[in-house]
């Protein structure tokens, strides 16, 4: 941005005033992760009381890792999350390939169809996913709560459009060089939207590291629960809430997302600006 | 001539397998799905239970597995009886009985009590936990995990008010003056200090029927078909409830969470709470202040819900299965290993005859709050059961709130959530 | 490449996708109709036809009207709000203002944590005498409030942490959009004398239309699909109060076990996301520029 393109930034009392507003948003926006923070580090009797100078303990972490089998449920979902994302990028790729360079007969009512999945997501289809999953034996199984999301219309959408912008010629010279369909995919098209994949990836890992009600639904055991369901069962017991053991819980199963967010946050907004998804 | 030799050792080798199959054979195995997260030192309990079990009784198989929460682990029974890979046995809701029955999954015990020893262990159950295990003239669960509501009240708070600490409400009229004695208000008029507790969040149901029996009446028939929302008692129960809040001002309005009371008790807001017993050991751990636990005062009489898990057989086993289960579930619950259980978990115990043993009595002498839940069992009722249960019950529970949060008088709520109930079971009076 | 064999590749290409929409979406989609028309096998009962009775029963269903109702309102207090925060996020963000590496890190943070986890936290907040907001309204002098225990409070407070969560991610998108916007647009406007409001109405906001486009869409679908902290904060109550119809759905397929009522829950729910899709596609798609 050029020097002079800062004329329509605030100015003055104006300038204060929106600083002002930024910053009370900002607080407001950190203060569940702040209070997580200070909860999980504190003993129970400060987790309600904040009060300067209160001793800090990792008992709740201790607690809390004991608690429940938390490095399983992280390792279920690291898998689901890599067998999700992997099979996404697979599909999607094929698909917004055929959609983007292909003309055939139906291409339109097929491109429809897909996109009908933007407005009817899985979330919605539990009772009758449920019911496929117990027909075909994989309930309660990781792949159960992935399959649903695999072939991801949002992530065609996205391909498509960015496919679209490559130019045409790049795609004759490789044909010129005897390049197949798919080597033409894979040498001038995949590495022309690598922006659009950083973007979709980041929004696919969020999205299925939080995802809760079908996991809910489709999952019984430990074996297979993601660290959000894990996180639900273990906080409603009957003997009611204890926010400290909580908040350690929730930083231990959300830290690495949390610090690979702080480590990226720069490039995932770059990803998403090259993306087009604005 | 080779290949001769080949196939007489095969054969041999066949021949030497088929006894190590019979072996196989007879081994029972019974799986036996428990509600709880996996983890944590019950898992370690029943896993005891069971390696202890198995050595006793060579030949059976017991597979504890872990399915969650109580609304997981009855989810997970009725997907596999529907599937035909249900367990042999299951510790349910003991409220689960109507839609066992309903589902078809599930034998009555009847069948398997055949000796008297066996006759006389199925009558030495307290009778307040059987009267969710029988319906129609049959038993169907056996209590095992089992709790009552009871008070819990702070002492220090007590002595403040200028109350006996050692002396609990034991009417309903003491309740609400105690009540209005431990309320406290800053000099804005604002409260510091709630008299009295009771959770409305999730299941206020259950709570409430401790003040409907209480009342007088319990909330629904023995056989599940008929439910008493509207009847004048349970109405006038309900009004009790929300006069503490609305009129006498001694209780907070509208939806009371269950998930933060116990911290609200700890954190001094209230002076009085109802709640499980099963928080018992959670209110001992945090509680920085000397408490009591009480028997929930009484209204006409005294009264509790009981609450909690019954084991259950399945349908789909065969008979050495239900016998192995059936065996099991005695070994697990003789009065020695109730009493244990009890200790080591805070649940009520099942019988008087655990209460009876030399290690409750030592318990009890040690920490004499252990022993309420058991002094007012003699006046706990069924949990409310029906047909359709979870419907019923929502009926109920919606009502309730109705009434609590103002936007409906409790007449009209209980006349709404009685209609409710008479459409979902007018099918099961056939 | 003659015509046939494009088609064929073309086909190819497509297969697996196709495939696992067919299954997870449009079979589901289409069986979930299917099944709505029977009723629901119990036990020994097998499922049989009842024709419309489900939808009857549906009609006449005062906590199925209350979940609607309760939905569109629950859409209607969260899109425009989530939507007016994140523009102004992203403006700021895209501004020099003092520290706005931490603002982007605080305004985003609420997208990475999962809801599950950060509505008990907002339970916290929200409990009445010594929760959070309470230490704060108490500090200022207000008298306590009862906000997820009251009829009339608990639906805002769940709105509140749908803003929450949500303001952030479509932040994002925003941001995206301002800064890919041509420098020029600004010192031209500055040259004529614009104000800084004059300019972000008239030129930065109608540039954003597409972006508000997509993210419009996105808050519309979520306000439909993201009931997880209903599951912690309230469970629907009181009396219903926060019953949304996703909840409701969840409520009689997964507790009480009535699939076939379920379904036509669900059918309700499809219509409405269906009235949504059209309307985006003949009424804003014409009115907005998508790249």
């Amino acid at each position: 941005m050029s020097a002079s393109a800062t004329v329509h930034e605030p100015r003055g009392a104006g300038r204060a005033l929106e600083s002002v507003a930024a910053w009370t948003l900002g607080v407001l926006w950190i203060l569940p992760l702040a209070y997580a923070v200070w909860t999980a580090f504190h003993p129970a009797e400060f987790s309600t009381r904040f009060v300067p100078g209160a001793p800090l303990t990792l008992d709740n972490f201790v607690k809390a890792w004991n608690a429940a089998p938390f490095a399983r449920y992280f390792v279920n979902t690291v898998v689901l999350v890599t067998t999700i994302l992997a099979a996404q990028l697979v599909l999607v790729t094929l698909a917004a390939y055929a959609f983007a360079r292909y003309r055939f007969p139906g291409d339109d009512v097929a491109f429809a169809l897909v996109l009908v999945q933007l407005m009817i997501m899985p979330d919605v289809l539990i009772v009758e996913n449920y019911r496929t999953m117990t027909v075909l034996g994989i309930k309660d199984t990781i792949l159960s709560i992935g399959l649903p999301y695999m072939a991801s219309a949002f992530g065609i959408f996205l391909l498509r459009q960015t496919f679209k912008t490559v130019p045409r010629e790049l795609d004759e010279a490789a044909r010129v060089e005897g390049c197949s369909s798919l080597q033409t995919l894979w040498k001038v098209y995949v590495p022309l939207a690598k922006p659009t994949y950083v973007a979709y990836a980041l929004v696919s890992v969020s999205y299925h590291w939080n995802n809760f009600l079908w996991p809910l639904i489709i999952t019984e055991s430990v074996e297979s629960r993601p660290v959000t369901v894990g996180l639900q069962v273990f906080a409603s017991t009957d003997q009611g809430i204890d926010w400290s053991i909580i908040t350690a819980a929730t930083l231990l199963t959300t830290g690495p997302l949390l610090v690979a967010f702080l480590l990226f946050q720069r490039q995932f907004v770059q990803s998403f600006m090259r993306a087009g998804i604005k | 001539m080779l290949s001769r030799r080949l196939r007489q050792l095969a054969a041999a080798a066949a021949a030497a397998a088929v006894p190590v199959l019979a072996a196989a054979q007879a081994t029972v195995e019974v799986p036996f799905f428990y509600p709880i997260a996996v983890g944590g030192p019950i898992t370690k309990i029943i896993d005891g239970f069971a390696a202890d079990f198995e050595k006793e009784n060579p030949g059976v198989k017991l597979k504890p597995i872990y399915t969650g929460s109580y609304q997981d682990s009855i989810a997970k029974a009725l997907t596999s009886v529907k599937s035909g890979d249900p367990p042999v046995t299951s510790i349910l809701l003991s409220t689960d009985m109507y839609t066992l029955i309903d589902e078809d999954a599930i034998v009555p015990f009847d069948d398997l009590v055949k000796t008297p020893e066996d006759k006389a262990w199925l009558a030495g159950f307290y009778p307040g936990f059987m009267e969710n295990s029988r319906t129609g003239g049959k038993t169907w669960g056996i209590p095992f995990q089992r709790s009552t509501v009871v008070l819990y009240w702070n002492k220090e708070m007590f002595k403040e008010a200028g109350l006996d600490p050692n002396r609990p409400p034991a009417t309903w009229q003491e309740q609400l003056d105690y009540a209005q004695k431990l309320t406290r208000r800053d000099a804005s008029g604002k409260v510091t200090q709630w008299g009295l507790q009771i959770p409305s969040s999730g299941f206020p149901y259950w709570l409430f029927q401790g003040l409907a029996i209480q009342n007088g009446v319990n909330l629904m028939n023995a056989a599940g078909t008929e439910t008493y929302y509207d009847r004048p008692e349970v109405i006038g129960a309900l009004q009790y409830w929300v006069d503490l809040a609305r009129k006498h001002r001694v209780h907070p309005e509208g939806i009371v969470e269950w998930g933060t009371t116990p911290k609200d008790f700890f954190e001094r807001k209230m002076a009085m709470m109802w709640t499980t017993t099963g928080n018992l050991t959670n209110v001992k751990n945090n509680a920085k202040f000397d408490f009591g636990v009480a028997m929930l005062p009484a209204g006409k009489q005294r009264g509790s819900p009981t609450g909690g898990g019954n084991f259950y057989i399945f349908k789909k086993s065969t008979p050495a299965q239900r016998e192995a289960a059936f065996k099991f579930i005695k070994w697990v619950t003789q009065p020695a290993r109730a009493a244990q259980w009890s200790i080591d978990t805070g649940y009520v115990a099942v019988s008087q005859a655990a209460y009876d043993t030399p290690a409750m009595k030592k318990y009890v002498s040690e920490f004499p709050a252990a022993a309420v839940a058991r002094d007012q069992l003699p006046y706990a009722k069924a949990e409310l059961s029906t047909h359709d249960n979870q419907r019923v019950t929502k009926a109920l529970n919606d009502g309730l709130q109705a009434a609590l949060t103002g936007t409906k008088t409790p007449e009209a709520a209980m006349r709404d959530a009685q209609r409710e109930a008479e459409r979902l079971l007018r099918a099961h009076r056939r | 490449m003659n015509r046939a064999t494009q088609w064929i590749h073309a086909w190819l290409l497509l297969l697996p996708a196709a495939a696992l929409l067919a299954l997870f979406t449009h079979y589901p989609a289409v069986a979930n109709l299917w099944h709505s028309f029977f009723s629901t096998p119990k036990g020994a009962r097998p499922a049989v036809f009842v024709g419309l009775d489900n939808y009857r029963n549906l009609v006449d269903d005062p906590i199925f009207w209350q979940a609607f109702a309760n939905n569109l309102w629950y859409a209607l207090g969260t899109i425009p709000t989530s939507i007016a925060i994140a523009i102004a996020m992203a403006v700021w963000v895209n501004d020099r203002l003092p520290g706005r590496g931490f603002l982007r890190l605080a305004y985003f943070t609420p997208t990475v944590l999962p809801m599950i986890a950060v509505a008990n936290i907002w339970l916290f907040f929200f409990t009445p005498e010594y929760g959070l907001l309470e230490q704060v309204t108490g500090a200022l002098g207000f008298a306590s409030h009862n906000w997820l225990g009251s009829k009339e409070t608990a639906l805002p407070a769940l709105m509140v942490v749908t803003i929450w969560k949500e303001a952030g991610f479509f932040m994002i998108f925003y941001l995206a959009a301002l800064q890919s916007m041509s420098p020029h647009l600004a010192e031209a406007a500055a040259i004529e004398g614009a104000s800084r409001w004059y300019f972000f109405r008239r030129v930065t906001l109608p540039l954003l239309m597409p972006t508000t486009l997509f993210v419009l869409v996105n808050a519309v679908i979520n306000a439909f699909r993201l009931v997880d902290h209903v599951f912690v904060m309230t469970r629907g109550g009181p009396d219903s109060a926060t019953t949304l119809l996703l909840y409701y759905v969840y409520e009689i397929g997964f507790r009480f076990w009535d699939s076939a009522y379920a379904a036509a829950l669900t059918m309700v729910l499809l219509a409405l996301l269906a009235v949504v899709a059209l309307a985006q596609f003949f009424f804003l798609d014409r009115k907005v520029h998508y790249q």
